[in-house]
């Protein structure tokens, strides 16, 4: 006797948040059985290995066919076919874009072609997750970055428009296709150690003061942005960086600015001896970071450098945190005081957030 | 031309992409009605085509309003080839006909196309503007109501109920016309679905017309189905029971339907009358000769059997039904007459009843208060035929527009027309009206019909439940001629359904009587199957519970007239295994009644197969169950003994279990009240069974068993304790869980308002290496017992829950496929508050009730007690003589009351006589013995409170389906119409679509999406009383290929949650519509 045929249909589509979970981790109906058998489903139920060999299938065959919408979500909500509650249609939704962290951070800010497609198998071998979640995953990122490549307004927004995800998932979501967009390197050894929420933050950051988008408010030439605004880093603000470069090419302004410093920290900091000792070669690299942006491969290297040039030497003389940032505080805010120095504006957006990324990229 | 259809083509979105070089499509749209077509401007590449066109106008015939459907179709426009059909949308028009239903039929449609499935969303608008038509001789019957639901409808009240209508029109099936050798499946697919829509509107309209012949306006429990005969053709037919609805005015006031003047009932012309079955009054007017024309002696030709109280198990053979019938004569024509005269008093005026119910057949399941009397037992008949083309002078094969089929008028059918499908059913329709009658009862409920094709043979089924009903319902409101029935005074509700409607001293079979347990004034029989659901008001003890008897039976291939001998061979001893199994898992589960007894006999090319589902419950008016007793064969050996002790053990373990489980614990009574239990002879059950020429079986009664353990299960070979084990296998649904297959569950009342319909379909594939019988039972049995298990897994997370309405269909596909498909709604109810069903609150709601009915009715409870004094004869002697030398005579089991004489007779009527062998099934025989137990007078059961705790979580858009006619935790304010559908699916990659299992999920899925989008457009939130019956499943996974056909129906309704009901209930509707429209109106 063996079954050909088995189905279930509600009309109200059913979803088992676990067995969802098994099909997104890319897992057979076997495994996915095993799983569920190891998790203790039958003494808790009295089922069969059968009934739940059964109702594993169907849950997958769902699924499968849900799948197609998912590619979509506005279709999930307006088609007709599978009637879902609006709380478990955002479920499937956040769930089915969901992305492991471990993966994440293999392909953040790799480029979504085909060839690093073909790394999954690595990636997967690597991580520990199951091929075809990797490609779920992969997809995913490349989907949403495909829609949104050539849209204008806030990345995060049209990621949520267009894909109804929740806050949260979108602006991690604005993060992977800001990444990918501008390919910044973060598989480096260095970097190891910073997770996909160090790498977020920073992206959220850049988005908000260092793209085109983030002066869109009061457009001065609103001619000039018709792509990307969110996307693409504002080329003009990178060109004008170089001009940052007065503040260690100067010898004055330098010792001027160091002085300041270190006069508003004398006894407020722990590690003062060492900031005194480091100041120059510190604000060297973050000024230098700031000039090299002009060019592509060194925007791509924007994170290598700021761990090498700042968060490396202020972690092997043991700053703690918090004089890490009295020291960025003063260390932005004095520039104001330099009265030969004159692009405070082009200062403020620049060291705002990089003040921000770096207390977030400064940790173990 | 008496109205004037109007249509709209607003938009359509999510279209598939027709065109590959742009990823785009030129969409436009056909709109068709009869045999006029407007087209749609071609919007051009777009997947979300904007058409808004202009208003489409067809002035029609309202007879075409009501028999065609109307025709989207969506088409890619193509410069240098044929236009590419996206798909297809067919609108029923017929909710816009009626005046209180549907306005406009407006939404998102499901563009279907049977190759493809759903392939994007049309946007509709439907108006309909009719014109009085005072023209008598019309043929439409615009405005007559139709309901799916077996219940007086929500919001109605029924002034009467008039009665049977039935209908069958035959055509020729568009897949076997030679036309199909060289069109495409698509073509052919929607040539049926068109024909089956084109048929069924048509059927829909002629009934209708009987509706308003007999002057009544709406139809109730309408019930159409199909039968795919194949080459033959294609048969719909449809039965319903016509009334006079009005519509309540007030959606909160749920008048009974009895709350018709009160002053008959004051008059109460026959109140002294002592027994209205003997009432001297002859009938004032002969009924229709041809309803008596049957001989009485073919009928009821069964085999005679002393009374006296034998034990002996043989069972009686060679009886020939010459000899049983000759004997059988004098008293059937007794019960006959009496039956007869009842009939005709009861019915008030003789003449109107006869002359308009020439089927006192009623489809309903559930019954305005008073409206049962007395309920006799399940009336069955079976009949094969071989199918032929269908001969009919009249009938001419259709192609394309052209349509002629012949009106089969069965109330024109005289013997001279050639055998068509409708005297057959004719046929068995007197079969079971026979079968009421032997039962003292004038009227069959809870009626239904049904057939198995397997190639040329066909098995039509009809099955129902006899009963005693009160006429003042059946006719009209004149008070004229209106006899009452006796009323007894101070009679508690909810047992008077259970007093036995035949005379107590010409039984119509030998049945084991007690005095009621309840009012221990009138008889009740010790077990009672019925197939209707439980009575409002009826008292039980404890909880229902689903129980399925299981069979199959091998079955030598054969053509043609050897095929259908042997499977009337087959027939008696598959019901009989049917109903022992029936009876052991019954006595097992501690109950003594079935509710919704549904017995489906299903014919394959080499088995048959018996799926028999019902829900038990206690009745605290019946006695209390006897154990099972086994009897092992002597003389044995020791270990032998110690196994039989073994088991026995272990049935009497599952019994104690179950009535833990089911919280069947009945007051204990002093015998005394009981009093002695019937006369001496009387006490016997006999399970008979009996054909024309032969006997299978004798189960008496072992009285020298003693009172208790009365059922006695003798294990005489391995098939036996193959029986024995089978009935130990059934394991009961996880705590939590509780199922029926009736309206409602019994014991439970607090429902809360998340429900779950939903349909599951599996097919198995025997190896054809074992197949023996049991191999084949044992695969049946686990393949429902897994399906019921998969069921309750995976609705888990609604526990505490019930399913309701548990629905199984079998079907064998092919040879060794058996196929198996459920539909049923799960109900979540409120654990806590069942705990709390006191008996204060019982009193309570007893005495809202009483107080009610007082108020509303002006004779409290009067209705619900029963009309049989309980002495109908004086002892005389010629009578117990009668009584005694006929006692075998109708070889229906007690109230069970199958009849196992009705396909002799069926079988006949094919071919001459096909001669049933006298056959002995030697099994484990069955003595059966009843207890006379206590059982408190007042039976502390549950009294049924649907009013479930107000809940709101209504979401916008949300179309729910439920098999049961309400929606708990909320009042239906509106029936929009009824939805009836029938779709084809077809697909030539079937490994692509995820092979048998992927094409028919998405089929079903596709099915329901349907029928909500219909529901939605119709300005509903609810299908109330959904069936899908039929779901023909076929595949050659060689050549990749399968197809399948699904017939749903069900009505359109709107709901409105109790909660939300303080809120002005009548901006409910509007604004339903409204969100279900916006809910549409969002295009991407």
């Amino acid at each position: 006797m063996t079954s050909e045929l088995d189905i279930f249909v509600g009309n109200t589509t059913l979803i088992d948040e676990e067995v969802y979970r098994l099909w997104l981790d890319g897992y057979s109906v076997s495994d996915a059985v095993a799983l569920r058998v190891r998790a203790g489903i039958l003494e808790q139920t009295g089922a069969t290995a059968a009934v739940l060999q059964s109702d594993t299938m169907d849950h997958y065959r769902t699924f499968h066919m849900l799948e197609r919408l998912l590619h979509a979500p506005p279709k999930l909500l307006h088609q007709l076919v599978f009637q879902i509650p609006p709380s478990r249609q955002a479920l499937l939704i956040e769930r089915y874009y969901a992305f492991d962290e471990a993966f994440v951070r293999e392909v953040l800010g790799k480029k979504l072609s085909k060839g690093t497609k073909k790394d999954l198998d690595d990636i997967s071998a690597k991580t520990g997750i199951t091929l075809k979640s990797c490609r779920r995953q992969f997809d995913n990122f490349k989907r949403v970055f495909k829609v949104v490549e050539e849209m204008r307004g806030s990345l995060a927004d049209n990621i949520q428009q267009h894909f109804l995800f929740s806050d949260r998932l979108a602006r991690d979501y604005a993060a992977i296709v800001f990444f990918a967009n501008n390919r910044f390197e973060t598989a480096k050894k260095k970097l190891q150690y910073l997770s996909f929420g160090d790498f977020a933050f920073c992206a959220e950051l850049m988005i908000q003061n260092w793209t085109l988008g983030a002066v869109g408010e009061a457009p001065s030439k609103p001619d000039s942005q018709v792509d990307d605004m969110d996307m693409d880093l504002d080329k003009e603000f990178l060109q004008d960086l170089k001009e940052l470069k007065v503040l260690v090419a100067d010898k004055d302004l330098l010792d001027l600015h160091k002085s300041l410093v270190c006069t508003a920290l004398r006894g407020k900091l722990g590690v003062f001896s060492e900031m005194e000792a480091n100041f120059k070669n510190l604000s060297r690299g973050l000024v230098n970071v700031a000039a090299k942006l002009t060019h592509n491969k060194d925007v791509r290297d924007l994170f290598v450098d700021l761990v090498e040039k700042f968060v490396e030497p202020c972690r092997s003389d043991h700053w703690p945190l918090g004089d890490v940032r009295l020291f960025l505080n003063q260390y932005s805010v004095t520039v104001h005081s330099l009265d030969g120095f004159r692009h405070q504006a082009l200062w403020d957006r620049y060291m705002d957030t990089l003040r921000g990324c770096l207390l977030r990229l400064y940790h173990d | 031309m008496p109205g004037k259809l109007k249509v709209k083509i607003v938009a359509g979105r999510h279209l598939p992409v027709m065109d590959r070089a742009s990823d785009l499509t030129d969409a436009f749209v056909e709109v068709k009605f009869g045999n006029t077509t407007f087209k749609t401007d071609v919007y051009l590449k777009s997947l979300n085509p904007q058409w808004n066109s202009e208003w489409f106008k067809f002035e029609v015939d309202d007879e075409d309003l009501q028999d065609e459907p109307l025709q989207i179709t969506v088409l890619d426009h193509d410069t240098y080839s044929a236009n590419d059909a996206i798909g297809k949308v067919y609108i029923d028009i017929d909710p816009l006909l009626y005046s209180e239903a549907a306005t406009v039929i407006s939404g998102w449609f499901p563009i279907y196309d049977t190759i493809h499935g759903i392939r994007g969303e049309i946007n509709v608008v439907v108006k309909v503007d009719l014109f009085n038509d005072l023209n008598r001789f019309r043929q439409s019957s615009c405005g007559v109501k139709f309901f799916c639901t077996t219940s007086i409808p929500k919001c109605y009240r029924a002034v009467i109920i008039h009665g049977f209508v039935e209908e069958l029109v035959v055509n020729e099936d568009p897949e076997y016309q030679w036309i199909d050798r060289i069109r495409t499946p698509r073509a052919s697919n929607e040539a049926r679905q068109r024909l089956i829509s084109l048929m069924s509107g048509e059927l829909q309209r002629k009934i209708g017309l009987k509706v308003l012949e007999m002057r009544g306006n709406a139809v109730v429990g309408y019930l159409q189905c199909f039968d795919l005969e194949g080459e033959s053709g294609l048969v719909v037919r449809a039965i319903g029971t016509a009334c006079t609805l009005d519509k309540l005015s007030s959606p909160a006031a749920f008048l009974p339907a009895c709350n018709s003047p009160s002053k008959e009932m004051k008059e109460l012309p026959f109140n002294e009358d002592p027994n209205p079955n003997t009432h001297s009054s002859g009938p004032s007017t002969p009924l229709k000769n041809q309803t008596y024309s049957f001989s009485p002696s073919k009928s009821y030709s069964r085999q005679s059997s002393s009374s006296d109280t034998d034990l002996s198990l043989t069972p009686k053979t060679g009886m020939g039904s010459g000899s049983a019938g000759k004997e059988g004569g004098p008293f059937k024509a007794l019960l006959r007459q009496q039956t007869q005269s009842a009939l005709e008093q009861r019915g008030g005026s003789p003449h109107r009843f006869c002359r308009r119910r020439e089927f006192p057949f009623f489809t309903l399941t559930a019954f305005p208060p008073g409206f049962l009397v007395h309920v006799g037992g399940v009336v069955s008949a079976r009949s094969v035929k071989l199918l032929d083309r269908i001969h009919n002078p009249a009938f001419v094969g259709i192609m394309g527009n052209t349509r002629s089929y012949k009106l089969l008028d069965w109330n024109s059918f005289n013997s001279d027309e050639p055998e068509t499908r409708d005297a057959w059913w004719a046929e068995i329709r007197q079969e079971i009206k026979s079968h009421a009658k032997a039962l003292g009862c004038h009227a069959v409920v809870g009626y239904s019909e049904s057939t198995s094709i397997c190639e040329e043979v066909c098995i039509l089924s009809a099955s129902g439940t006899a009963a005693v009903l009160n006429p003042r319902f059946l006719q009209d409101g004149t008070v004229e001629g209106c006899l009452e029935q006796r009323i007894e005074e101070n009679l508690p509700a909810g047992c008077g359904f259970c007093h036995i409607p035949y005379d107590e001293l010409n039984m119509p079979f030998p049945a084991h009587l007690t005095y009621c347990y309840n009012c221990r004034k009138q008889k009740v029989p010790d077990v009672l199957f019925t197939t209707i659901d439980l009575p409002t008001d009826a008292t039980v003890v404890g909880k229902g519970c689903l129980i399925q008897a299981r069979l199959c039976r091998l079955k030598k291939k054969a053509q043609a007239e050897a095929n259908a001998t042997a499977i009337s061979n087959l027939l008696p001893f598959m019901e009989y295994e049917v109903h022992t199994q029936l009876m052991n898992k019954l006595k097992l589960k501690g109950m003594n009644a079935l509710f919704g007894l549904r017995i489906q006999i299903t014919v394959g090319e080499n088995m048959l197969m018996g799926l028999a589902s019902a829900t038990a419950v206690y009745l605290a008016a019946l006695p209390m169950p006897g154990g099972i007793q086994i009897a092992g064969k002597t003389p044995s050996d020791g270990s032998y003994e110690q196994h039989i002790s073994h088991m026995q053990k272990k049935i009497s373990d599952t019994i104690a279990k179950n009535k833990e489980l089911y919280e069947i614990n009945p007051p204990e009574i002093s015998e005394e009240i009981i009093g002695s239990p019937i006369p001496e002879p009387k006490q016997r059950s006999r399970l008979l069974r009996s054909q024309s020429e032969s006997s299978d079986e004798v189960t008496e009664l072992d009285l020298s068993h003693g009172k208790k353990d009365a059922f006695v299960l003798e294990i005489d070979d391995t098939d036996a304790m193959e029986d024995v084990h089978s009935l130990l296998t059934d394991v009961p649904p996880p705590s939590g869980f509780y199922s029926c297959n009736t309206e409602i569950m019994p014991g439970i009342n607090n429902w809360t308002s998340e429900i779950q319909m939903f349909t599951s379909v599996r097919v198995i594939r025997l190896s054809s290496l074992n197949l023996t019988n049991q191999a084949l039972n044992k695969n049946f049995n686990d393949l429902c017992e897994n399906l019921l298990k998969s069921l309750y897994f995976k609705l888990r997370s609604m526990i505490p829950c019930c399913l309701c309405h548990v629905n199984f269909t079998v079907s064998l596909p092919e040879d060794e496929l058996i196929q198996v498909t459920v539909t049923a709604v799960a109900i979540t109810f409120d654990k806590n508050q069942a705990l709390q069903t006191t008996k204060t609150h019982i009193e309570k709601s007893l005495q809202r009730a009483s107080t009610d009915n007082e108020e509303l009715l002006q004779f409290p409870l009067e209705l619900c007690s029963d009309s049989l004094p309980s002495h109908p004869f004086p002892p005389a002697k010629e009578h117990l003589e009668s009584a005694r030398s006929n006692s075998g005579i109708p070889a229906a089991q007690r109230a069970t009351s199958v009849d196992y004489s009705s396909f002799a007779d069926r079988c006949s009527s094919w071919i001459e006589l096909i001669k049933l062998k006298a056959q002995t099934i030697r099994r484990g025989s069955i003595k059966t013995t009843v207890t006379v137990e206590k059982a408190s007078p007042m039976g502390e059961g549950n009294f049924r409170n649907r009013s479930a705790p107000p809940c709101a979580n209504s979401t916008v858009g949300v179309v729910k389906m439920t098999p049961l006619s309400f929606i708990p935790g909320a009042k239906i304010t509106k029936y929009l119409g009824i939805i009836n559908m029938f779709f084809i699916r077809e697909t030539t990659s079937l490994r692509e679509e995820g092979g048998v299992s992927g094409f028919l999920h998405a089929f079903i899925a596709e099915v329901f999406a349907m029928v909500r989008a219909h529901v939605a457009a119709l300005g509903g939130n609810a299908v109330v009383s959904y069936i899908m019956k039929q779901c023909v499943f076929m595949e050659n996974p060689n050549k990749n290929q399968a197809q399948c056909l699904i017939n749903v129906s069900g009505d359109a309704v709107i709901f409105v949650r109790e909660s939300e009901l303080e809120v002005i209930s009548t901006q409910q509707p509007t604004a339903n519509c409204q969100q279900s429209c916006a809910g549409g109106e969002v295009t991407t």
